[in-house]
Parts: structure tokens; sequence; C-alpha cells
């Protein structure tokens, strides 16, 4: 189990990790998500013993990793941009761990190739690295990784090159590679959707820091901040009040007054409108009336621009709904209890 | 911590080396020199006060300045030649570039001799076709001599440390820029300058070293009227026996050299950055139209005349009968391989005889002991300076690495004497001697070839492999040793030239029995007579063709991952 | 009991100390000899020595003769030979003043003349001569219908002009022993006023042998025919010709006090280990079988008149009856000068 502990880190004078502390368990997947500069890369790069953090402790069963030099902590590191050996062909790349361990050859063959194969590249053993494609290199990086099969294995934004199909039928096939041999993971992304594809657990960071923690849907459903809705393209953070009258408690928000949810939460907060939960039509228990500004098609789903008052929402409707044209009145209706969140204003 | 004392120990090594075989042999002469003269600082003052040798002075530098600048201007366009494109006859080039720094002055001298002298192939045909008195041509005794061998000798320096790091330059960068809306020139500037100035530097500092060092060619083909610091060294030391104001010059000399070689690292530490490296292949492109393959052919045409005219007239001069008669072309018809042959005779036998084969036997036994000495401490050093490149250690021991070659020979040689003179360094008079001071000049050129190769390794890479479980010996194995193999050969085939070239340490050594070629050559040289003049001819033709085909060896080595980046 | 003892270790030594190994029949010896570059001599020569000594000969070689030279004298705390061979007269001073020699009193000097015996002490002893004077091609007289020059004062003739090539005495040992003859013939108040003559006349200078010999000399392809050499150069020349020649085809300049004489001389380093072996080798050079190896191997000739000159030499060999004479010391003392003076005056 990897274990860390608060972990402190600063690069060119500013907080670069500002104490990062969360476990991955044995055979468990964790994704790092977060906007770009949020300390992920630093972190791959602490945890795998190629930089020192300032404050904070590495553990992996226990056992402090600070002593223990970058070669022989065991954990596999595949890199943003790929560091592939130039003076290498592929099969020298992705036997380079193997090799080092001094394993027989005809081990080390068919490992190769077996690894070569998931990543869609048989029989690439002899091609030069400086002649192959930025995603084929990608891949050979994941491949290199892969091979020899360490305690832990980090993969930074291993797919970020590879064109969506492509994407898709490796992040399935990681997936089912990692989960197989039960391989402890660290899988950072911004792509929340790889991340949910393929995390047990997803672990997202803002500015250095441990937003939230929590398995996919968990995350998708109930994020802990304004900032983590935001990040997963929740839209209609709208600025609300928490009014207490007596017994009730109510929202007061720029679309209506709006039963308030259950919360410790009081004064001015954000409220949430979940694009996903507003639907057309009269059918649910809050309903709201606006004009429709614009509908754009996103293949899986349809995004339409709605007003209401003075203000804008966002509504995701499945790609086959039936949408008047533009500036025509529209009837919204949601149900607040799946629909509505509320989470503390931010400095 | 580990880390910390790993470099330390990588520069203990050639520390050792330079503070046994240069500093204490060098403070000895000094010191010995010093205690001759009234005071120490009077032969400063004497010096400095002396109009004359502020002359010397003054022309030395001068004098290297312009070679050194004419060596580039052409050096550059050549190294760019060689760097960016394919052409037939590369590898033949680079082997013909590199045999001047191999052959002895004399030998360069005759070969200029056939071709510009008084009555060389130049001034005969101008003499013929203009029914001239006089030849028109006058070479010796004259700067342009100077200049021309200058950059006869050590433009094989620019082209292979500045051409091989240039080849491994990715030109996404220069294509970058160029889509930017940067001119060529504005490219080149701009963004090929700056990459490729860690080597260019490097270059030029040793090309000036060597120039501003320059004894042989001053003295045969400048003749009188020119003297350097290094012959009025030469002439204090051994004609007058002044050790004092020899001993004045020899230190300014060497100060000259250390502030040269101070600019340069605190210039060069700040040029090297880790850049994007490719294999050469992956770079070379065919010209791009035919005005520019027409210019860069011409181009290469010249400089293949400049090497081969001289070298082939040694060759020639080595087959054709010597003694020309008057009014009539130099060459004779009437070829013969009598020279060679009588190379391996010894009418008078001569207890110092030595066949040709022997010769070079025990000129490839040297050869072989400096390139490994020099590599076996250059590398080490090298591997530290461009890890750790600002630290004090570096800064202040970069400098020292580069002192013997702006040494002067004569002042260095005369300190062997003097210092190794007990147990168990007593190395005056032991063969041992003669790698180890081949090495002292060979050391700089193989930090300098492969410190820039080093630093320009990008740390991820180094990361990588550790990440895949390579201890630090081992990624300098796979990864450092490999990245920088063709650094590595350029490295060796200098260790290689210099070596047997040498002749200065050489003829000072012991087992006069056993002469390496350039002593024979000179010996040869050294009598009046039409045999042994020939005979020395084809001996220069064989170093010749032992100093290129032993460098094209070289560079097409290839043991295990190394020279094939 | 004890005494018994002692008694008995005390005979054992002696008699170990008795059985030390002799020079007879015991492992040869090493004689280390210290030279110049250009020393040569034949293999059954030295053999012979070897084997009548049982002895190692081992040659150093140094360097010209003043670097040579200045190795003995720098090295005279702990010498690098037993022997060293080569201090000409114009670098005796520089020996004799660093006391590098032990003296030896050869009883060979006594055949030897007097003229060579420029030690007094005999620290350095007379081995073999060479003389420095101008060489002139033949062919380029008889073509050009001139007679070649017969002395010095020659050379300013106006006829002679642009003929001459000679080397910087600063640079070169021929340069400086043909400097040295103007000293002699002309005196130090004269010598100069004939260098301006000849810088009038348009004399080459070059810095060293090779390139004047070689380059400029028109025997080989050069312009100039009158050069500063050895009078055993036309010999040579012939001896080592390509085609078998009849006569040799240069001749050298011999009238009176127009050549210079170099001498050279061996002596036995102070603080050899092998002072018997080194008084034999110093004899040995002195003997026949030694100086009549000189000629063919050194293109140098014996100072002992008893030694048999090689066929070409006797029947070529044109020797200078009075050559210029300039004492060591006076070399010694004013070198700088007149190489400065000579400076100059042509180079300036």
């Amino acid at each position: 189990m990897l274990d860390l502990r608060d972990l402190h880190k600063i690069f060119n004078g500013k907080p670069a990790l500002n104490g990062v502390s969360f476990k991955v368990k044995t055979g468990e997947i964790v994704a790092l998500l977060g906007p770009s500069g949020s300390g992920k890369s630093t972190l791959l790069s602490i945890v795998a013993g190629l930089d020192h953090a300032e404050r904070g402790e590495v553990r992996w069963d226990e056992k402090k990793m600070s002593n223990v030099p970058a070669h022989r902590r065991g954990f596999g590191l595949m890199f943003q941009d790929y560091a592939l050996f130039p003076h290498r062909d592929v099969f020298g790349n992705v036997a380079f761990g193997l090799q080092l361990g001094a394993k027989p050859a005809a081990l080390i063959q068919r490992r190769v190739s077996e690894v070569l194969q998931l990543v869609g590249l048989a029989g690439f053993e002899r091609r030069e690295v400086s002649s192959l494609s930025g995603g084929e290199q990608q891949r050979v990086a994941l491949a290199r990784a892969l091979a020899p099969q360490t305690r832990l294995l980090m993969l930074d934004e291993p797919l970020g090159s590879l064109d969506r199909a492509l994407r898709t039928r490796l992040l399935e096939e990681l997936a089912a590679i990692l989960r197989k041999a039960r391989q402890t993971s660290l899988y950072v992304t911004h792509d929340q959707e790889e991340a949910y594809a393929i995390a047990d657990r997803i672990v997202l960071l803002k500015a250095g820091r441990v937003e939230q923690v929590a398995a996919p849907e968990e995350l998708y459903r109930r994020p802990a901040t304004a900032f983590v809705a935001r990040f997963l393209g929740l839209h209609n953070l709208l600025p609300a009040r928490i009014v207490k009258a007596g017994q009730r408690t109510w929202l007061e928000t720029p679309i209506g007054r709006l039963p308030a949810p259950q919360t410790k939460l009081s004064g001015d907060v954000l409220a949430l409108l979940r694009p996903d939960a507003v639907k057309l039509g009269r059918g649910l228990p809050i309903k709201l009336n606006g004009t429709l500004l614009s509908k754009r098609f996103h293949g899986r789903n349809l995004q339409a621009k709605v007003k209401v008052g003075e203000t804008h929402l966002v509504l995701e409707l499945p790609s086959d709904a039936t949408l008047p044209r533009q500036r025509a009145k529209v009837q919204l209706s949601f149900d607040p209890r799946q629909a509505v969140q509320v989470f503390p204003r931010e400095a | 911590m580990r880390a910390k004392i790993i470099p330390l120990f990588f520069w203990l090594l050639p520390l050792a080396f330079l503070a046994v075989f240069y500093f204490y042999p060098l403070g000895s002469i000094l010191a010995l020199s010093f205690s001759r003269g009234e005071s120490w600082l009077q032969p400063f003052v004497d010096v400095l006060g002396n109009r004359g040798l502020r002359g010397v002075l003054g022309f030395t530098f001068w004098q290297a300045a312009l070679s050194t600048l004419v060596t580039l201007a052409v050096g550059l366009p050549a190294a760019y030649l060689a760097a960016r494109h394919h052409f037939r006859g590369k590898s033949l080039l680079r082997a013909l570039s590199g045999v001047p720094f191999v052959l002895p002055t004399l030998v360069v001298a005759a070969a200029f001799d056939a071709l510009l002298g008084p009555r060389g192939w130049v001034n005969l045909s101008a003499t013929n076709l203009f029914g001239l008195d006089n030849p028109p041509l006058q070479f010796v005794n004259t700067f342009g001599a100077i200049l021309v061998a200058h950059v006869f000798y050590n433009l094989t320096i620019v082209l292979r440390l500045v051409g091989d790091f240039w080849a491994r330059l990715s030109p996404r960068i220069e294509q970058a820029a160029s889509s930017l809306g940067a001119t060529p020139w504005q490219v080149f500037r701009k963004v090929t300058l700056p990459m490729i100035s860690p080597a260019l530097t490097a270059a030029a500092l040793l090309v000036f070293i060597f120039d501003f060092t320059s004894f042989g060619v001053i003295l045969v083909l400048g003749g009188p009227r020119f003297a350097t610091l290094e012959t009025e060294i030469y002439y204090q030391t051994v004609a007058l026996f002044d050790l004092p104001t020899a001993g004045a010059l020899a230190l300014i000399q060497l100060l000259c050299t250390l502030a040269l070689t101070i600019l340069y690292t605190r210039l060069s530490a700040r040029l090297s950055r880790p850049l994007e490296l490719r294999a050469p292949q992956a770079v070379a492109q065919r010209f791009a139209t035919r005005r520019a393959k027409w210019a860069a052919s011409a181009f290469l045409i010249l400089l293949a005349i400049f090497f081969a005219a001289p070298l082939g007239g040694l060759a020639l001069r080595s087959i054709s009968r010597v003694g020309a008669e008057r009014g009539q072309i130099a060459a004779q018809p009437g070829l013969t391989l009598d020279y060679y042959l009588a190379l391996g005779e010894d009418p008078h036998g001569n207890v110092f005889f030595a066949s040709p084969g022997e010769a070079i036997r025990t000129s490839l036994l040297y050869a072989g002991a400096t390139v490994a000495l020099a590599l076996a401490i250059g590398l080490p050093a090298a591997w530290a300076l461009a890890r750790r490149r600002d630290a004090l250690l570096s800064r202040l021991l970069d400098p020292l690495l580069m002192l013997p070659l702006g040494t002067s020979a004569v002042t260095l040689g005369l300190g062997f004497v003097v210092a190794l003179n007990s147990p168990p360094l007593d190395l005056r008079t032991s063969p041992v001697l003669v790698p180890l001071a081949h090495s002292l000049v060979a050391l700089p050129f193989v930090v300098r070839s492969l410190t820039p190769a080093l630093r320009s390794i990008r740390p991820r890479l180094r990361q990588a492999a550790a990440v895949l479980g390579a201890a630090p010996a081992q990624v300098l194995r796979h990864i450092d040793l490999p990245l920088v193999g063709r650094a590595l050969l350029v490295a060796a085939t200098f260790a290689f030239a210099i070596s047997l070239g040498e002749f200065g340490a050489t003829a000072l050594i012991a087992r006069p029995e056993f002469p390496t070629i350039p002593v024979l050559i000179y010996r040869l040289l050294a009598q009046p007579g039409a045999a042994t003049y020939g005979q020395a001819m084809a001996l220069s033709t064989i170093l010749m063709l032992l100093a290129g085909g032993g460098m094209l060896a070289i560079e097409k080595l290839r043991v295990a991952e190394i020279g094939e980046f | 009991m004890k005494v018994l003892k002692k008694a008995l270790l005390l005979v054992v030594l002696v008699g170990l100390a008795g059985c030390a190994p002799t020079e007879s029949g015991g492992a040869p010896r090493t004689l280390t000899v210290m030279t110049h570059d250009s020393f040569a001599v034949s293999e059954e020569v030295v053999a012979g020595f070897e084997a009548e000594h049982n002895a190692d000969v081992v040659f150093l070689k140094l360097g010209d003769a003043g670097e040579a030279t200045n190795r003995a004298v720098l090295s005279a705390e702990a010498p690098l030979a037993d022997v060293f061979y080569g201090v000409d007269n114009t670098f005796l001073s520089r020996a004799l003043d660093g006391d590098i020699f032990e003296a030896y009193a050869s009883p060979l000097l006594a055949g030897i003349p007097d003229e060579f015996e420029l030690d007094p002490e005999h620290r350095a002893l007379p081995v073999d001569y060479g003389d420095v004077c101008l060489n002139y091609d033949l062919a380029y007289f008889d073509e050009h219908n001139l007679a070649p020059p017969a002395t010095l004062e020659n050379l300013l003739k106006p006829e002679y002009k642009g003929l001459l090539v000679v080397q910087n005495p600063a640079t070169s040992s021929p340069g400086l022993a043909f400097l040295l003859a103007t000293i002699g013939h002309f005196g130090e108040d004269g010598y100069l006023a004939f260098w301006e003559g000849l810088v009038a006349n348009e004399v080459s200078v070059v810095n060293d042998w090779e390139t004047a010999f070689y380059t400029e000399y028109s025997r080989w392809g050069g312009e100039r025919p009158i050069v500063v050499s050895y009078a055993s150069s036309p010999p040579v020349d012939l001896i080592f010709a390509e085609e078998p020649m009849d006569a040799p085809v240069t001749a050298a300049v011999v009238a009176d006090e127009s050549c210079f004489r170099q001498i050279e001389f061996v002596g036995i380093l102070k603080g050899t280990q092998q002072r018997d072996l080194a008084e034999a080798w110093v004899d040995f050079m002195l003997s026949p079988t030694f100086q009549e190896d000189l000629p063919l191997q050194m293109f140098v000739f014996p100072v002992s008149p008893d030694a048999q000159l090689p066929a070409e030499f006797v029947d070529f060999l044109v020797e200078p009856q009075e050559t210029a004479f300039v004492s060591p010391q006076d070399i010694a003392g004013h070198r700088e000068e007149w190489i400065q003076a000579w400076t100059n005056t042509v180079l300036r």
C-alpha cells in the first residue's frame, strides 16, 4: 500500500504541493485528477524518488521511502514526455527494465512481445524510436513502463496524444490488464472520463491540495466543492443564500426560491443546479420558464442554453431530445433532491 | 550524500594525474629557473620591460587570433555541410582533414614545398606558362605560410568538434524558426549559433591555444622574421640557457592560457543546455536547390584539394626520383618504390636502426596507450564537469585541465628531467613517460569533446532509466556512454592522432632503439642525400596512411552500443 | 654453546661476503650513455664493447646538442646516465660551468692533436669534429659560367647577389657556427660590416638546416646555389646518391678561416656508479674501432689521426686547413650579444 503523508514541495518559490495526503491500497487503481499546474507530475516525481519533498513522507507498506534511491523503489513511472532512449530501438527501450534485472533472454523476448501486443505495436521491435509518430512513441513508453511489472505503476497522462478511438480501446485494455494483474496504479490525467473509466478512486488536486477523494460515481454525483463541480464540467453554479425562518429553510436563488437541501451551511452559498438533472417539460416538481438561447450537438448529448430570468442555465439533454427553435419559450422542471447541491462561497 | 562524493572522486583521478605529471614538474622547473636569477620578480620586469619581447607577445596573440578566425571561417561551413547533408566521400574528407594533425612540421613544410615551393607545382607551372624569370609565389618565410599551415593543421578540430555536435541536433527547432518568418541568416544567428555554441567555443579555444603555442610552424614555415613566445622560450632555454627569462616567458604564456580558459568555462557553462539529440542519420538531408548543391560541391571540392594537394604532393615525391633536373617539372617520370624498400635496409649497421614495421609498431603501441590513458582520465573528468557545472570545483578545476596544452613543451620537458628524478617517480628515462606526456596534451581534447555531449543529455532520460531500476553506474553505462559514443570516438581519434604525430616528448625519451615514426623521419631528414630524403618522404607517406586509416577505423568502430549514436 | 653459534654465524657471513658476484663470470653490468639525437654507431662496434667488458650499453637520446647539455646540467644532482657524449664547443662552457663531469685523463689522449683538447682538465674529452662550411652547387656555376666563391669575402661581390642562403644562428646549430666563423674571420669589430654587405647582396635567411638545404638549395630544386652546410656534405651526398656518381656534384668552400670547426666531447658524469666501465667507454670512443666508425654513421671526423677514413671521404673530402676559431668561453660569454647584433643587422 502506498501511503502519502502531508507532502509539501516548493517549486520556483511557489508551493507546488501543499500538504497532500492519501493512500493507494494494494491492487487499487487511483486516478490523480486535476487541472494543469495542480502538482500532479511533481507528486509522481516525488513518489518515484526523482525529487524530494520538503516536508512529508512517502511510505510503502509502512516502510519509509525517503532513504531509498529511485532505482531501488520498484516503482514504475511512465513520463508525460515519454523520455524514450534515442539510442535504442523499440525492443531495446521496452526491454530495458527487464534486462537490468538480468532475466533470461527468452523470458524478456516473450514479455516484450506480450506488452507490445497489448499496446497495439506488435512487430515494432526493431523500429527506431525517432521514426515513430507521437502516438506510437507514447505507446512504446507505456509498454516500457508496463513490462517490468513493478509493485506500483505510475502513469503520467499515458493516453494524451492518442485519437479517441485508440484512446478508448487502450483505456479499456489497460484497465483490464491492471485489474487482472491487481497492479497497484497511480494514474494521472486531466481528463475526467478517463479517470471515471479506469479508477477505483479518484483524487482531485487543486493547487497542490487534495480537494476530494472519492469513487468515480460518488465524485460525479456529490462533488465536495464548487471547484470540483466546475472541474467536472457541472455548470450552473448560482450565487444563493440559505434563509431560515423558524423550522423551514429554503434557498434564495436568482431563478427563484427553492427548497434547501440537507446541509450544515448557512448564509451565502453557491448553489449547483446539475445540468443533467434539469428536464424539458413539466414533469418534475420545480418548474421554470425560460427562453432557449442556443443548442449544440455534442454527439452523446445535446447542450442547451436557456435563459431563466437573468440567469443563463446550461442543460444536458439526451441527444434525441426535441428542442424548439431558438428564442422560443421553453418549460423546464427538476427535482431539487436530485438536482440541487450547495457549496460554500469561494474566497 | 553519496551523490556528492562520486563527482568528487571522479575529479580526484584527473587531478592526481595533473598534480604529479604536470604541476609538480612545472613547479620544479619554474622554481629552479627563478632561483638562478637575481630575484623572483626581476625576470618578469625584464621581460615586460623589453620592447622586443612585448612585441613577441603581441605577435603571438595576433597570429593565433587570426589563424583561429580563418580556421573557424573555413571550418564552420565545412562542419555544417558535413553535419546536415549526405554526400559522397564524406568519411574520406573527414579522415583526410585529420591527417595533417599527425604530421610533424618538417613534413608538412616539405609537403607545401612540393606544392608551393620555389620549384613546386604552382611556381613551375606559372613560370613556364607566363615565361617569368623568378617564381612568383613566395611561400616559405611568410606570414601567409603560418596562416595556411595553421588552418591545415587545425581545421579538423572544428570539423570534428562542431560537426559532430551539430549533426546530432534536431533540425526541428530551426524549422520552427523558419516557419515563424526568420530568414536563413536570422535562423543561423538566433537559433543555430546558440545551439552549437558549446562545441563552437570549445573548438575555438582549442584551436587558439594550439596556434598560441605553435612552434614548428613558426620556426620552419614562418622563418626568422617571426617569433612567438614558444620560439622565444626555446631560444632562451636552449641557445642562451637563460632560465629565468625562459621561466618568466613560460609563466606568462601559461597565464594567458589560463585567462582564456577561465573565460571559456564561464562562457560555456552558460551556453550548454540539454538539447534534443537525434541520431545523425535522421538529421542529414539532401541539398535543397540546385544552386545550393553546386555551391556546396564547389566548396567541398576546394576543401578536398586544400588537403589532398599537399599530401598528395608528398606521396608523389615519395615515389618519384628526387633531385629534379633543372628546368623541368619537379615530379619526374620514373616512379619508383625504391625508397620504401630502402626503409627496410640498414646498410651501415646502425645500432639505432629500426625498420618501418618496427617504428609503426612502436608508434601504435604508444598511441594505444595514450588513447587508453587519456580516456580513462578524461571521461570521469568530463562526466563530473557535465553534472555539476556550477559547482565551485568545476569552475576552478576545468581550466586547469587545459593548461598542459598551453604550456611550453621545452619548459615542461625540462621539468620532467628536474622533477621526476627519484623513485618511485624516476620516470625520466622510462618509456612510460611517453604516453603520459601525450595524454597530458590529449586530455583537454578528450574533455572538450565529451563535455558538451554529456551536458546535452536530457536529465529526463537518466530519470527514466533510474525509475526502470538502473543504479547510477548502470545509468552511466547504458545511457550516458552510448549517447556520447560518438563524442567518445572523436576523443579517441584525437588522442590517437596526437600521440602518433607527437615529436617533442618522444624524442627525448629513452629506448632510441625503438623510435616512433616521426622520430625516424626527423633522423632521415637531418642528413644530406637523395636516398635518405626519399626515404623520409616514403616514411611520411606511411605515417599519413597510418593516421588516416587509423582514424577511419576508430570512427567506424561499433562496440556494444557505443558509436551508433 | 652461545660462543660457538656466534663464531659459526661469523664464519658463514664472511664466507657469503666472499662469494659476492665479481665482474668476471657474473651478470652483465649496465652502462648508460647519454647523447644527442644525431648520435649513431654501428651495432657491431657496440656489440664488441659489450662483449669485451661484459656490459649492456643503454643509450639515451635527449634532444639536440643544446637540449641534451641543458638536461645534463639540470640533472647534475641525479644524473640520468654514466657518460655524456655530445657537448660541442659552443656549449662546452655551459657544461663545464655546470660541473657535471668527473675528470679522466685517458691514456688515449696522447695521440690526439692538441687543438682539440679544449679542456685542459680533461673533464670533457674530444671525440670527433665537423666543419661547417659554405657548400655550393657545381652545376649551377657551370651553367651560368660563374666561378664559385672561394672565400667569404667573395660573397660580397655583385656576381653572387641573391645566391646565398644561411640559417638563423638563434635557431640553428650550423647557423650559429657560420656566424662564429665570420666572427673568427673578420673579428668582433668587422663581422657586422660583412653581414651588412651580405644583406645588401640579398642573402636569404631561414630558421633551420633542412629548409635551407632541401628547399632553398639549388641542388635540391631551390633557387640558391650557395648554402651553409658541412664540409662532409658533398661526399655524403655522393654516398647516398640515387645513381652512382663519379664525383660529388657539390663542393665546399674551405679557404682559410672560412669554416668553423665544431668539436664534440665526451665526459664521465659525476656520481656515476660505474666509473671503471665509464672509463672503458671513453677509451673505447677514442680507440680506432669507434673513431673509424664515425664518418659513415654521423658524418663527422675522428680526432684520432690514426683512424682510417672511408674511401669516398679520402677521395672526395676537401678539408679546410685553417678554420676560424672562437674559444668556448667567448662563445658562452658573448653568444647572446652576437646573435642580437646579428639579428639587428640582418633581420631588421
